[in-house]
């Protein structure tokens, strides 16, 4: 299997003496990672075994801590963005998107329609993005490459799709507070379409190849099983929680932004193993594929930020000619905006789980406090008890179903 | 989004069925913080999960928070953000540190504060007693220091490298050729708060 440093702990070897006989038994302790490619960054992960069973799976996190939550108090409130992007880096645009809900919360502003359809079209195709990543290399670890090539074909042309709205394939910076930082440029809608013609068809190739397939079954299949008073216990959400038989999606329990005006479903798992999870991930492909069609169908015109120059910048084009805007425009990108006093906790359904960002605002224009909720985080605490009792081979699978980025979860 | 009203009436229930527990109840920006001593903590969650009205029977997130640059008279805070999956509400119980910097841990309540708690105290160096398993989380081994803490600078104390002479990683204490530079102004561009 995987290439792995095995160590022999001293501490774990223990000499057990019955009267005349001697019974030795030993724990390996086996070092998992950090750089290991099923480890999905780097997860170092201590586990105890007997033999090929694990005994307790301790992850050792940080690696790839970069004190997101100091820095941010030491920024401005547009200067924070960004950051958001690089935490869970492959669902870069619903992070943004909660961060920039909090801040508007505080600011006490509604954004218009077309910012808030344009928000909900790239959160799906985020959610797209991040699932088609979570559902090709979870099949990668386990054994099968095929749908890995295949998926990120299409992260490709989704990662286009940021590039043509914001310039950037990733850290798109794009969703501010306040709306949008850009209009979306002409065409694009037409480009999603053709798309989203075609995207079905690919899910379903993934699927021919899974869904079916023995040892993709074998291997996931009561597996890592959660029960849904486990998953609220340690806190779990999302596709963990959802895969566990709780109907909670926060897009239709709590909904934001233009979500109560879509139509779609929230699947939810029975069995609360690998493989319904992963049956959601896919569904939840196909319904997001649904908001995406209705969002370009009933994409409004308008205004894509607030129209209040005290928050978001003016154009470019007023800039020339209006000493108003340029000052807007300077201090708005030296200073940046005053936020009122006050503190808002601001939850969205990411792609990975609920992603809560938490702000306190001490009147200036940098936040006090920025504390930054990460779905993996609770998941990966969750590895120790869904890890017990399996072999080596399924605690690959685990990670892989819970869909760890390191960038979260070390922030 | 339950509104103002509803959270009002929930916040002055759950207060009236267990007074000794909460000292106050507000409604901030649509949430409802209810705010305790340290000591009742652990009691007013238990109350808080097992009450068949209420149901928060989730803990989502426990942060801290240092309050060294604020005119808040306690310096640390810590907050539980709970959620009832039932009553599709969350609640936030915020529990101020007088002097001390240690709390009674939660793990027993909710298997979920088990790594939130170490994070705080990693971040903090908040000392949170009965805790299973209290060690470092997310900052290096051997670190030093609580970095989250308000006083703490944020470029660090120490530096880390490769050393190509010792073959190996050292640490060696901060050298920066300029200061860290942090513009605070002071700003007459505040007419937002006057709307």
């Amino acid at each position: 299997m995987k290439q792995s440093i095995v160590l022999l702990n001293s501490a774990a070897v223990a000499t057990h003496i019955e009267s005349d006989s001697v019974v030795t038994f030993k724990n390996f302790t086996m070092n998992f990672g950090p750089q290991h490619p099923a480890a999905h960054g780097v997860l170092r992960l201590v586990l105890e075994l007997d033999g090929e069973v694990v005994e307790r799976a301790d992850p050792h996190i940080g690696l790839l801590h970069r004190g997101t939550e100091k820095l941010i108090e030491y920024k401005n409130y547009i200067q924070a963005l960004p950051y958001f992007d690089r935490l869970d880096y492959v669902s870069m645009m619903c992070q943004e998107h909660c961060y920039s809900l909090a801040v508007e919360r505080l600011l006490d502003t509604t954004v218009p329609l077309r910012a808030q359809y344009i928000r909900v079209l790239f959160s799906e195709l985020t959610r797209i993005l991040n699932h088609l990543l979570a559902v090709t290399t979870h099949a990668l670890d386990v054994g099968a490459l095929t749908p890995f090539l295949w998926g990120f074909e299409e992260r490709e042309k989704l990662m286009e799709f940021y590039e043509r709205v914001s310039g950037a394939r990733m850290h798109a910076a794009y969703v501010r507070p306040g709306g949008v930082s850009q209009d979306l440029p002409i065409g694009l809608l037409n480009d999603i379409y053709i798309f989203t013609k075609q995207f079905n068809s690919r899910v379903n190739e993934i699927e021919e190849l899974l869904t079916n397939n023995r040892i993709w079954k074998q291997r996931l299949v009561d597996i890592g099983v959660v029960s849904a008073k486990q998953a609220r216990d340690w806190g779990f959400s999302g596709v963990m929680l959802r895969g566990s038989g709780v109907s909670w999606d926060l897009r239709k329990s709590q909904p934001y932004e233009v979500y109560d005006q879509l139509d779609f479903h929230i699947p939810v798992g029975t069995h609360g193993d690998c493989y319904d999870r992963y049956l959601i991930r896919v569904e939840e492909m196909r319904q997001s594929l649904r908001i995406v069609e209705q969002c370009l169908n009933n994409m409004p015109e308008g205004f894509i930020k607030v129209d209040d120059r005290k928050i978001s910048p003016p154009s470019r084009a007023n800039m020339k000619f209006s000493m108003e805007s340029l000052i807007h425009h300077f201090k708005l990108y030296s200073e940046g905006f005053m936020v009122p006093e006050g503190q808002y906790y601001a939850v969205i359904e990411a792609p990975k789980g609920e992603f809560g960002t938490f702000i306190v605002s001490d009147g200036t224009s940098r936040p006090y406090r920025c504390r930054i909720k990460a779905p993996g985080f609770l998941h990966l605490q969750g590895l120790d008890f869904m890890a017990k009792g399996h072999m080596i081979a399924d605690v690959v699978t685990i990670i892989g179903t819970q869909d760890i980025v390191f960038g979260e979860v070390d922030r | 989004m339950a509104n103002e009203n509803s959270l009002n009436t929930l916040g002055q229930l759950i207060v009236s069925s267990v007074p000794k527990f909460v000292e106050s109840v507000t409604v901030e920006n649509g949430q409802l913080v209810l705010t305790c001593k340290s000591s009742n903590l652990v009691s007013l969650l238990e109350y808080l999960r097992d009450s068949s009205f209420l149901q928060f029977n989730t803990l989502l997130d426990v942060f801290g928070m240092d309050n060294l640059q604020r005119s808040v008279h306690n310096r640390f805070e810590v907050v539980y953000f709970l959620l009832s999956y039932s009553r599709s509400e969350r609640l936030l119980v915020r529990v101020s540190l007088d002097s001390e910097v240690e709390l009674p841990s939660v793990s027993s309540v909710f298997s979920s504060a088990v790594w939130l708690e170490r994070e705080i105290w990693d971040m903090f160096g908040l000392f949170f007693k009965n805790h299973p398993d209290l060690r470092r989380i997310l900052t290096d081994y051997g670190f030093r220091g609580f970095p989250l803490r308000k006083d703490f600078p944020i470029s660090g104390y120490t530096e880390v490298r490769y050393s190509e002479k010792r073959k190996r990683v050292i640490v060696k204490p901060l050298q920066l050729t300029q200061e860290y530079r942090f513009f605070e102004f002071l700003t007459p561009w505040n007419q937002y708060f006057n709307k």
